[in-house]
């Protein structure tokens, strides 16, 4: 029959998707989303970076799974690496050794799953840097700034958990560091602890609790928050920076397909197999080295990952202080760090909010800002990784000290005062340097590129020449807006009635003048002041 | 002798009595006394204590005083054994280029007889712990896996499990124990150097410092293997986290701008 003739001649592709669509209706879905445009920038792969290395480490997770055993029952180590032969081991120590030693491409696979996930929460500090910097979590992103750093904030205690899991001597520590912390809390400290720990420090709890949190609690939402993620990506559409021919209501770039797809995918490998290489090159956490964990046993260079070193340094810096009440201990020098911990990172957290409460801005926002036309801002953040790593200093000040010959004591107390210092300097010396470059933009607006040329005039005067800058660099310089700081509204209305502005609304407004006041912001060439200029001669 | 006889009451028999006895008691001690170091005694050990002052007087003697009774720039050397001079010589240690915290481990400056000299010297001054022989400290046949116990029970705080050093307060620090020759960590735990506590063997016998010698020498050598690739200092998660920012993310960044650069180009009609 004809019709069975024609079925037969649809490509077989067609066929299929034609089958998919009148089951999963992906017809429209696909329409919707397979031309999505995204522009080309390579900070926007930075996302990428991450959300490859989080596959990774899924991934190779998995496969660790297959041998790894969640228990603390003491076993006597027989595996293939000498040095620990007959060494009473928890059997997490045992089964780690056993992936490392025994099992095919087992080394291999921890490598890459641990430098994974030092890359994927690198890659998110980064990823959350270039968002934070160039404005791209306004309206409407807050959200995903939000769901953003959720996932950083949860990459950090996924990371700390896998990292105490083979029950090695490092990790041991680092557990027992948590304990200190945690009996350090006022009144409920010693029964979170023993709920936690089930009983005494170590007992026999800790691992198999690590466990599920590792590998099922921790990373479920996480992967549920990547792909809300991922979805707010797609339905916000991706920002862009300014330039001739973007708008806030359009995105300049190329399809989802087939362009993205192609450099995504192959994207993807490129970076497994970066992470494939460090892990084939360099070692992770050698536990053979660090030997089982013992309460009685303690290694100097007990360091824990470097996304919770900061919290490492808190500890290290803070003085050693104590109030006895009543018979009761209460440990400052532990339980003031942990409690500034979370406010590091709340502090760059909720910045957006406080950003767009003091500006009254609720505007949508696509266009990025360049960092230099927003200081404050600029400021603000490059004081925060200034803090950030003032307190990595900190929780590294043994190596510090040994590396290059200085005092551990001398470390320590700079990081004290830098931690108080440091933020305040950045954020007065990046506010100028904003300041400087955009006063660069102006003048190159207004008197073009300086050449390097040198011509004399016939009646010997020197002049450099100044090329003109096209149009689409002067748009480019010129694109971005520059807010006036809000005002308190006159004391009297219009219809004579008094009116009282509250606290909040004069810090509001001060704030504001704070962020685009006088001498937050370089007015921009206006289109008379370059018409004036250019119509005159050549050079200004 | 009846002249001698004749002249016994003379006034000055007395004095030549005693002149003689003098002369005699004089002669037979000469004959018979104990000899001076000086002279008398030419065997080896009493050469080299003899060499090993004078080698004393000019190294060591400023700052640890003329008897080795110590000064204010130096510690007494009395009861500090052989060992100790061993050590802090064969090590370079000593003589120390300058004041300080701690006095590092550099280029030796005197032979190995010469340092038997002065260990030979140090020990005269007092009782202390000697030398060990090679039976003492060699690795072979001692427990490798009962040395990395007592290691990370004894040593790790301060040296790091690996023995790769670490810091101690106010600019001092645990050196790295990285290619250390044997018989110095023999010694460095007999005898507790500068900052080191030290392990006597009433504390730790003779076969734990074997075993913990056998251990440094399994996994903290030129030659120890590093079965994850390079070691990165043996430092733990500081270089692990530095490593992966560069070589990790930095590549990664550095792959990404590659990609973006190379963007699909429009048709041309």
């Amino acid at each position: 029959m004809s019709t069975t003739e024609q079925r037969r001649k649809a490509p077989a592709g067609e066929r299929v998707a034609d089958w998919a669509d009148g089951r999963l209706g992906i017809y429209s879905l696909a329409k919707a989303n397979m031309r999505k445009i995204f522009p080309d920038h390579w900070s926007f792969m930075l996302g990428e970076v991450c959300l490859y290395s989080f596959l990774i480490i899924i991934l190779t997770g998995v496969y660790l799974t297959l041998f790894f055993h969640p228990s603390m029952e003491e076993v006597v180590y027989h595996g293939s690496y000498v040095p620990l032969q007959g060494v009473r081991v928890s059997e997490a120590f045992n089964s780690t050794m056993h992936i490392s030693f025994d099992v095919r491409g087992g080394l291999l696979i921890r490598q890459i799953h641990h430098w994974a996930a030092l890359v994927f929460l690198a890659g998110m500090f980064v990823h959350m840097m270039r968002v934070f910097f160039t404005g791209a979590f306004r309206k409407p992103r807050e959200i995903n700034w939000l769901f953003g750093f959720l996932l950083f904030v949860l990459g950090v205690f996924t990371g700390f958990t896998g990292y105490s899991l083979p029950d090695d001597l490092l990790s041991g520590t680092g557990v027992r560091f948590t304990e200190g912390a945690i009996l350090s809390v006022p009144v409920v400290g010693t029964y979170i602890s023993m709920f936690l720990f089930g009983g005494e420090f170590p007992g026999a709890d800790i691992v198999p609790r690590f466990y599920s949190i590792h590998i099922l609690l921790l990373p479920g939402i996480m992967l549920g928050l990547v792909v809300a993620h991922l979805i707010l990506v797609i339905y916000h559409k991706h920002t862009q920076f300014p330039g001739p021919g973007r708008t806030e209501k359009n995105v300049v770039g190329m399809p989802l397909l087939p362009v993205y797809m192609a450099k995504a995918g192959g994207f993807f490998f490129l970076v497994f197999g970066v992470i494939a290489a460090v892990a084939a090159l360099a070692t992770i956490n050698p536990i053979w080295d660090f030997g089982p964990y013992r309460p009685d046993h303690v290694s100097t260079g007990a360091q824990p990952d470097w996304y919770m070193g900061f919290a490492e340094g808190l500890v290290r810096v803070m003085p050693g202080w104590e109030i006895n009440v009543a018979g009761h201990t209460l440990v400052l020098g532990v339980f003031i760090p942990i409690v500034i911990f979370p406010l590091v990172l709340i502090a760059i957290g909720i910045y957006p909010f406080i950003e767009s409460w003091v500006t009254g801005d609720k505007r949508e926002h696509h266009l990025l800002d360049r960092p230099r036309n927003a200081p404050t801002r600029t400021a603000f953040g490059a004081a925060w990784i200034a803090e950030y790593f003032v307190l990595l200093i900190g929780g590294g000040n043994d190596l510090w000290a040994t590396h290059f010959h200085l005092s551990i004591n001398s470390i320590t107390w700079f990081v004290r005062i830098a931690f108080f210092v440091v933020p305040v300097l950045v954020f007065i010396a990046t506010k100028r340097v904003c300041l400087g470059l955009q006063r660069r933009d102006r003048d190159k607006v207004l008197h073009g590129r300086e050449t390097g040329i040198i011509k004399r005039l016939p009646h010997g005067e020197f002049i450099e020449v100044h090329e003109p800058l096209s149009q689409d660099q002067l748009h480019t310089l010129t694109a971005h807006e520059q807010p006036r700081p809000l005002e308190l509204e006159p004391e009297v209305d219009e219809n004579g009635v008094a009116r009282k502005a509250g606290a909040g609304q004069k810090l509001r407004v001060k704030l504001s003048r704070g962020f685009y006041g006088e001498g937050s912001q370089i007015p921009k060439p206006t289109a008379e002041e370059y018409q004036e200029i250019t119509s005159g001669h050549g050079h200004h | 002798m009846k002249k001698l006889s004749a002249r016994r009451r003379h006034p000055l028999a007395a004095v030549v009595v005693l002149l003689f006895a003098l002369a005699v008691t004089g002669g037979l001690y000469a004959a018979f006394a104990p000899a001076s170091t000086a002279k008398a005694d030419d065997s080896a050990q009493s050469l080299a204590i003899e060499e090993g002052k004078k080698l004393y007087s000019t190294g060591c003697a400023t700052c640890h005083g003329i008897g080795g009774q110590g000064t204010s720039d130096g510690p007494s050397l009395v009861g500090v054994g052989s060992a100790a001079v061993d050590f802090q010589v064969g090590t370079g240690r000593m003589p120390a280029q300058q004041p300080g915290a701690q006095v590092p481990r550099k280029k030796k400056i005197y032979s190995q007889a010469e340092i038997d000299q002065l260990a030979a010297y140090i020990a005269s001054l007092g009782a202390g712990p000697s030398v060990p022989t090679k039976d003492q400290y060699s690795p072979n046949g001692a427990d490798i896996a009962k040395g990395g116990e007592l290691f990370r029970t004894n040593c790790a705080q301060c040296h790091n499990a690996t023995g790769k050093g670490g810091a101690l307060s106010n600019g001092k620090f645990a050196p790295s124990l990285e290619d250390v020759d044997p018989k110095h960590i023999y010694e460095a735990m007999q005898t507790g150097p500068q900052n080191m506590p030290s392990f006597p063997d009433t504390t730790m016998s003779e076969k734990n410092k074997k075993d913990i010698i056998a251990y440094l020498d399994a996994v903290d050598t030129k030659k120890s293997e590093n079965p994850g690739g390079l070691e990165l200092g043996g430092l733990g998660p500081v270089s692990e986290g530095l490593f992966a920012w560069i070589f990790g993310l930095g590549a990664l960044v550095a792959v990404a701008i590659w990609v973006a650069a190379r963007t699909a180009k429009a048709k041309k009609s």
